[in-house]
C-alpha cells in the first residue's frame, strides 16, 4: 500500500466526509469559547490548524472523570459488579499536534504497558486513529525540541500531514494509516519525504532558545534537598491548571460515590478521575499527616516526576514541551525558566564544592 | 521600562535597606508579552527586576496569608482592598505589612486577549497611548487598551488604593464608570430557566482546577469544603451538579468578603464568567446591608454585625 499520497485543499472536506461515515470523527474547534476536541459532524466545519487546543487530546483516552464499574449489592447478598463499555465504533481524531501525539505514548508506558495495561486506556487507543499536522509555526510557548520531540515529529500518530502551499502531503505510518490514505492521489515518496524534511528544518529553525534538559535528571538526582525548592515555589498558587492541561499528566483518584437512591450505600459506582500532586489533598493521609505540606514539597515532585522519576521508570521525560502551562499559568509560571534555575543551582553548587 | 516600575525598585530597596522589609512582593516580567508573575524580592539585585504594567494582574494579598516575614507589598486598589478586608479578618497582621499603593487603571485579561488572538502567538505587545501594538510572527493589530482591560477594572471603585504606607506616584486615573450592576440586574431579570441554561453551559467546562480558589485573598480556609474526605461533601470528578455546588457554595462564602478584584476569573484558564455569581451576592450584601468589602478600614466586616433592623425577608 501507499505510504504517501496528496491532497488538495478544497478536498480535505470531502475526504473528512468520507471519514465521518466510516468512523467518529473528532477534530479541534471551539466549544463555549474553548479550543478543543470535539464530534466534527461535516468536513467543511473542520478548522485544520495546526492548533494548540487549550486542553489536550488526552481528555480523550483519560476523560477528566469516567466511571469504571458500577457495583450493586445482588439479591443473595453478594456484589454485583457492571462495567460500562465504550462503544466499539472506531474513531478517528483530526488534527493532533505531534506533541499531543507524541504525549500519548508517553502515556502509554504507564497505561499500555504488558505486565498491567489498563483496560479502559488500551481500548480508546486501540479503537483511535490519529492524524496529526505538522506545525509549521511554532509558537513562543513551545520547546518540543529540548525534550527529544519535533513539530514534525511522527511518534504516536498514523498520518501526519504537512502542509505545503495550502495543499497537504500526508504520510502513513501505519497500516491503519496506510488503509486511510488508500484511495487518495499518490505522492511520489521521495519529493514528499524532502518536502517533508524541508518544512521540519524550516520549522525546528524558527522554535526559541532550546531549553537545557541534558543532565537533567542527574542535577534533579542529587538535588532534592537544594535550596532552590525554597523560593522556586513562591508564586504557585498550588492549582491544577499546569497538570490538568499538561498532555503528559496523568495522576488520578479514584473514588466511590454511592447512589444517591441506594440504601445504606448498597449501590454506586467507582470513579476516576483527574488529580494532581499540585493538590494538598493528594498525598493527604488518613491519620491527617501529610508528607508534602506545602507548595514546596508539590512543585518539587511535579518536577521530579516528570524529569527525575519517570526518566528512571521509562527512559524519557514525561514533558513533551507544548507550553500549556506557561501559556495558561495564573501567575505566569515558567517551566523553562524553572528548569534554568535548577540548573544554576547545580553549578553554583558544584563551585561551592569545588572551592 | 516605566516611572513607576523605577520608583518601585526605588521603594523597594530602601524598604530592604532599612529593614522594614524582609521580603518585597510585587511583579516581574514573565517571558511573556502582558503577562507578569509574581516576585519576591529579598536582595537589592531581586528588588531591579520589580516592574509595574498592564500585566500584573496577580492580588498579590493573597501572598500574604501565612506569612511570618515582615513584608512591604506592591498593590494596586484591589489588592489593597483585599489586604484591607483580610486584615479585619485577623489574617493578616497589619504591623508587619507596608503598603506600597500604586494607582491603577485596570489590568490586561489574558482570556480577552486570547480572543482577539484567535490562536494566532504574540510574541510583543508595545503601549502607545490608550492602544497596544501587538506583534507576532506574521501580524500586527492594534488594539485599544480599554477593549482588553479585564471586566472587573472596568467597574472598579478604588483606582486609588483606600490606604497605603507608600504610594508611588502618579496621576489617580479617571473613573467614568458605568452602573456597576447593569449586568447583574439584567441577570436577574431572567427566568429561573433562563438562568439555569446559562448556568450549565457556563460551568460545564470547568476542569475543577481549583485555579479561581487558589487565586481568591479571600478564600482561605484552612481545609475548603472541597477536600475534605471524611465526610465527602461532593465528588472529585467534573460532574455538573457537584462543579455547581463547588462554585455556588464558594459565591455563598464570599459574601461580604468579595472585594471584586476579579483574580478568579483572570485565573480561569477556561474563560468562565465566574463574576455572576460572586458580584450578585456582592450586589445583595451591599443593597440589604450597605457593605461593601475592603472600602473602609474601620468598619466592620459585613458578617460580624448584627442589627436588630437587619433585613431578613430573603430567609424563610
Amino acid at each position: 500500500m501507499r505510504k504517501y499520497a496528496r491532497i488538495e485543499r478544497d478536498a480535505l472536506p470531502s475526504h473528512l466526509d468520507a471519514w465521518i461515515e466510516r468512523y467518529g470523527v473528532f477534530a479541534p474547534m471551539m466549544r463555549d469559547g474553548v479550543r478543543r476536541f470535539g464530534v466534527l459532524s461535516a468536513g467543511s466545519d473542520a478548522q485544520p490548524g495546526p492548533w494548540l487546543t487549550k486542553v489536550p487530546v488526552k481528555e480523550m483516552f483519560l476523560p477528566q472523570t469516567e466511571c469504571l464499574y458500577r457495583y450493586r449489592r445482588g439479591t443473595n447478598g453478594g456484589l454485583e459488579i457492571e462495567t460500562p463499555q465504550d462503544p466499539a465504533r472506531l474513531r478517528l481524531i483530526f488534527g493532533v499536534r505531534p506533541c499531543d501525539a507524541r504525549a500519548l505514548t508517553l502515556l502509554d508506558h504507564v497505561f499500555r504497558s504488558t505486565d498491567r495495561p489498563d483496560p479502559y486506556y488500551c481500548a480508546r487507543r486501540e479503537s483511535t486513529i490519529l492524524v496529526g499536522i505538522g506545525c509549521s509555526e511554532p509558537r513562543s510557548v513551545c520547546f518540543c525540541t529540548s525534550v527529544g520531540g519535533s513539530p514534525f515529529g511522527e511518534e504516536g500518530l498514523d498520518v501526519l500531514l504537512v502542509e505545503t502551499g495550502g495543499d497537504y502531503v500526508a504520510k502513513a505510518l501505519t497500516l491503519k494509516g496506510e488503509a486511510l490514505i488508500a484511495e487518495m492521489p499518490e505522492a511520489a515518496p521521495e519529493d514528499t519525504e524532502t518536502l517533508i524534511a524541508e518544512a521540519r528544518r524550516h520549522a525546528e529553525a524558527s522554535m526559541g532558545d532550546a531549553v537545557l534538559t541534558a543532565g537533567l535528571k542527574e542535577r534533579l538526582d542529587s538535588g532534592f534537598d537544594a535550596p532552590l525548592w525554597d523560593r522556586i515555589h513562591e508564586p504557585c498558587i498550588g492549582c491544577g491548571v499546569c497538570a490538568f492541561l499538561c498532555p503528559t499528566c496523568h495522576c488520578f483518584d479514584l473514588a466511590h460515590e454511592a447512589d444517591t437512591r441506594s440504601v445504606a450505600g448498597d449501590a454506586g459506582r467507582c470513579v476516576r478521575g483527574w488529580d494532581t500532586c499540585m493538590f494538598s489533598l493528594f498525598t493527604r493521609q488518613a491519620s491527617g499527616v501529610n508528607p508534602r505540606p506545602s507548595g514546596k514539597e508539590r512543585m518539587r515532585q511535579r518536577l521530579m516526576h516528570k524529569f527525575r522519576y519517570f526518566v528512571e521508570n521509562y527512559g524519557e521525560a514525561a514533558c513533551v514541551g507544548c507550553g500549556r502551562c506557561i501559556a495558561n499559568c495564573p501567575t505566569a509560571c515558567d517551566i523553562r525558566e524553572t528548569i534554568a534555575r535548577i540548573d544554576d543551582a547545580a553549578e553554583a553548587d558544584s563551585h561551592a564544592q569545588e572551592t | 521600562m516605566n516611572d513607576r516600575s523605577e520608583e518601585i525598585r526605588r521603594v523597594a530597596k530602601r524598604l530592604l535597606a532599612e529593614g522594614k522589609a524582609d521580603v518585597v512582593i510585587g511583579f516581574r516580567d514573565s517571558r511573556l508579552p502582558l503577562r507578569a508573575t509574581p516576585h519576591f524580592a529579598r536582595t537589592p539585585a531581586e528588588a531591579d527586576q520589580l516592574v509595574w504594567g498592564l500585566g500584573c494582574t496577580s492580588n498579590l494579598a493573597k501572598y500574604l496569608l501565612d506569612r511570618e516575614e515582615c513584608v512591604a507589598v506592591v498593590a494596586k486598589g484591589c489588592d489593597v482592598r483585599a489586604i484591607v478586608a483580610t486584615v479585619k479578618e485577623n489574617q493578616v497582621n497589619r504591623d508587619r505589612v507596608t503598603i506600597i499603593g500604586v494607582p491603577c487603571a485596570g489590568v490586561v485579561s489574558w482570556q480577552k486577549l486570547e480572543a482577539v488572538l484567535n490562536g494566532r502567538d504574540l510574541t510583543e505587545a508595545i503601549q502607545d497611548g490608550d492602544t497596544l501594538v501587538l506583534r507576532g510572527r506574521e501580524f500586527e493589530q492594534r488594539v485599544a487598551i480599554s477593549d482588553l482591560l479585564q471586566d472587573a477594572c472596568r467597574t472598579c471603585t478604588v483606582h486609588e488604593p483606600v490606604v497605603c504606607d507608600v504610594r508611588i506616584a502618579s496621576s489617580a486615573p479617571a473613573g467614568g464608570r458605568t452602573d456597576e450592576f447593569a449586568d447583574i440586574r439584567e441577570f436577574e431579570a431572567l427566568s429561573p430557566d433562563e438562568r439555569w441554561e446559562w448556568f450549565r453551559r457556563e460551568f460545564s467546562r470547568c476542569i475543577r482546577c481549583y485555579a479561581c480558589r487558589n487565586a481568591c485573598p479571600a478564600c482561605y480556609c484552612e481545609q475548603c469544603f472541597v477536600d475534605s474526605t471524611n465526610p465527602e461533601w461532593i465528588g472529585k470528578g467534573n460532574d455538573l451538579t457537584d462543579t455547581l455546588i463547588f462554585h455556588i457554595v464558594r459565591a455563598f462564602h464570599s459574601a461580604g468578603r468579595c472585594v471584586d478584584c476579579g483574580a478568579c476569573e483572570r485565573a480561569c484558564p477556561m474563560g468562565i464568567d465566574l463574576r455572576r455569581l460572586t458580584r450578585k451576592v456582592q450586589k445583595d450584601v451591599k443593597e440589604l446591608f450597605g457593605a461593601d468589602a475592603g472600602v473602609d478600614p474601620d468598619s466592620p466586616p459585613a458578617l460580624a454585625v448584627f442589627r436588630p433592623d437587619d433585613p431578613e425577608d430573603f430567609t424563610w
